[in-house]
């Protein structure tokens, strides 16, 4: 008996759809300017700058007004030639830091960018003294009384009868 | 007594140090009342954008930034389709009736809608710009509406609220503020 479609077809019917959803892009046509070179940009920078009504997504994910707004401007300002790095001092300079997806380094941002590397170190410290305490100061074994010294005794007698 | 062990001591310093992050923010939010959208103001104590707005309708003089200087003032964003907008409206009505200079951008809104609006519901605003592009409220770094700037007598802004003004913001925020930048 032949099998369902949807059983010979399956691994096909998934790959098509998880290749049809990449190309669900907020751009819009109409935004995307002829010179490729400069759309590439425009694509790049747009994912480096937050959506600040949706504030998860970058304005290249949203559908949100603002973003459709802030991508045009990315646009405009690329076609006046302007660089990557003036395009986001442009937008950050009117929303703040908080806009830009990478985080700038700053004294605001030291402990979010040196966090991880602190963290790093002070496991380090922690993994060189356990085991240079392990290593200068073992555990001296207390020699046993003379009360133990016959218990034991007592014991490994007993294991031993038996 | 007993050296504390340090596989005892980190794991509850960590804790300690985290609970008490948690905690300032979790008293920020709950007693201070502090909305966790609301963004830092990259424009607070800086000069307002320069701007050149037309009027609505054709009618008045628009507003641009050189308007904003040489008095205290407010500077209220707002749209005929923003609910808020309709909500905090009363608020400047009575900030206008109590003396309080209030300029408007009028944002992506027909010219048709925002007179409406302004008949039905009063115009405080001692000049309005038609901001149908949006870019000028972009260059105010504005992404929520209504929003509200007090801009000080040198066209220095300092104050901003995003959303809608309460009588308690007027009451314990804007008057306060308006009244040490006119000393």
């Amino acid at each position: 008996m032949m099998r369902p479609l949807i059983q010979r077809f399956g691994l096909l019917f998934l790959a098509a759809y998880l290749a049809a959803g990449p190309a669900a892009l907020a751009v819009e046509p109409g935004e995307i300017l002829a010179d490729s070179k400069l759309e590439a940009r425009a694509r790049e920078i747009s994912t480096g700058l937050r959506c600040l009504v949706c504030q998860n997504q970058s304005i290249d994910d949203s559908n949100a007004e603002l973003a459709r707004d802030l991508r045009l401007v990315v646009r405009e300002r690329l076609v006046k030639g302007d660089t990557n790095d003036q395009i986001f001092d442009f937008v950050a300079a009117r929303y703040g830091d908080f806009v830009l997806l990478r985080p700038p380094f700053n004294a605001k941002t030291i402990l979010l960018w040196g966090g991880p590397a602190g963290v790093f170190v002070i496991g380090l410290i922690g993994v060189f003294i356990y085991f240079r305490r392990r290593g200068t100061d073992p555990v001296e074994a207390a020699p046993l009384t003379a009360d133990e010294e016959r218990r034991l005794n007592a014991v490994l007698d007993k294991e031993t009868e038996s | 007594m007993e050296k504390a062990r340090p596989a005892f001591v980190f794991p509850v310093a960590i804790f300690v140090f985290l609970a008490a992050i948690f905690g300032i923010y979790l008293y920020q939010v709950g007693i201070e009342g502090k909305v966790i959208s609301d963004l830092p103001s990259a424009l607070l104590n800086k000069p307002v954008p320069t701007f050149e707005l037309p009027p609505i309708d054709g009618e008045g003089v628009g507003l641009s930034s050189t308007q904003l200087t040489g008095k205290v003032s407010l500077v209220n964003v707002w749209a005929s389709w923003c609910p808020p907008c309709r909500v905090e409206h009363p608020l400047l009505m009575r900030m206008a009736q109590e003396g309080v200079t209030i300029y408007g951008i009028n944002y992506k809104d027909l010219p048709a809608a925002a007179t409406s609006f302004l008949t039905e519901l009063g115009n405080p605003f001692k000049s309005l710009g038609a901001d149908r592009a949006g870019r000028a409220a972009i260059d105010w770094g504005v992404y929520g509406y209504p929003e509200t700037f007090v801009i000080d007598r040198t066209g220095f802004i300092r104050y901003r609220h995003v959303g809608p003004i309460s009588a308690g913001d007027i009451n314990d925020k804007i008057y306060p503020l308006i009244k040490a930048l006119e000393k």
